[in-house]
């Protein structure tokens, strides 16, 4: 998994019917909060909104949240992260 | 399986349910001499490790599920054991 800061939204009307639900654009976030590697498209599982701390899943395991469907999607928003430490 | 620093912990109160009751760690990944290597990663703690501790983290989905014990657990990542020490030779 990954922090990432949720930095917008994806709107695509003609799409795999199995995949439903908001599509986040990530940014990869380091320990520190600094933007790091590429954004990315990620499907939601939590409510999560543009402006917040959250983390995602990369892979097969991204479609778990949203069984019994099985959403094509190789990266998932799995929680809102209320705060991270580091020491 | 990469080894890793733990090197901070993550707060979550809304997520998946398959990881209520997880604990959530900050893991960088290092060389083998100790450099910090790539970007810091979340993994899911199955074995107790805290931060400042060198442990052994799988980077794949049904590993990590394995290593929490939920089946169909939406993770990627996993601390699967805690590193006492590494021997290598740069020469072998």
């Amino acid at each position: 998994m990954q922090l990432a800061r949720v930095i917008g939204e994806v709107v695509s009307s003609m799409k795999d019917v199995n995949l439903v639900g908001t599509l986040l654009v990530l940014q990869p976030l380091a320990a520190s909060g600094a933007p790091v590697g590429r954004t990315l498209v990620a499907l939601d599982s939590v409510g999560a909104g543009v402006g917040e701390h959250v983390f995602f899943v990369r892979g097969r395991e991204a479609a778990y949240p949203f069984y019994p469907a099985e959403p094509p999607v190789d990266a998932a928003v799995i929680g809102i992260v209320d705060h991270w430490d580091v020491e | 399986m990469q080894i890793c620093r733990v090197v901070g912990t993550v707060v979550s109160t809304k997520k998946n349910s398959k990881l209520e009751g997880a604990k959530l760690l900050l893991v960088q990944p290092m060389t083998l001499d100790g450099a910090p290597r790539g970007v810091t990663l979340m993994a899911i703690d199955a074995v107790g490790a805290g931060v400042g501790e060198r442990v052994l983290v799988v980077i794949e989905g049904k590993a990590a599920g394995d290593a929490l014990g939920r089946k169909a657990a939406a993770v990627d990542a996993a601390i699967v054991g805690i590193v006492d020490t590494v021997d290598y030779r740069d020469d072998a």
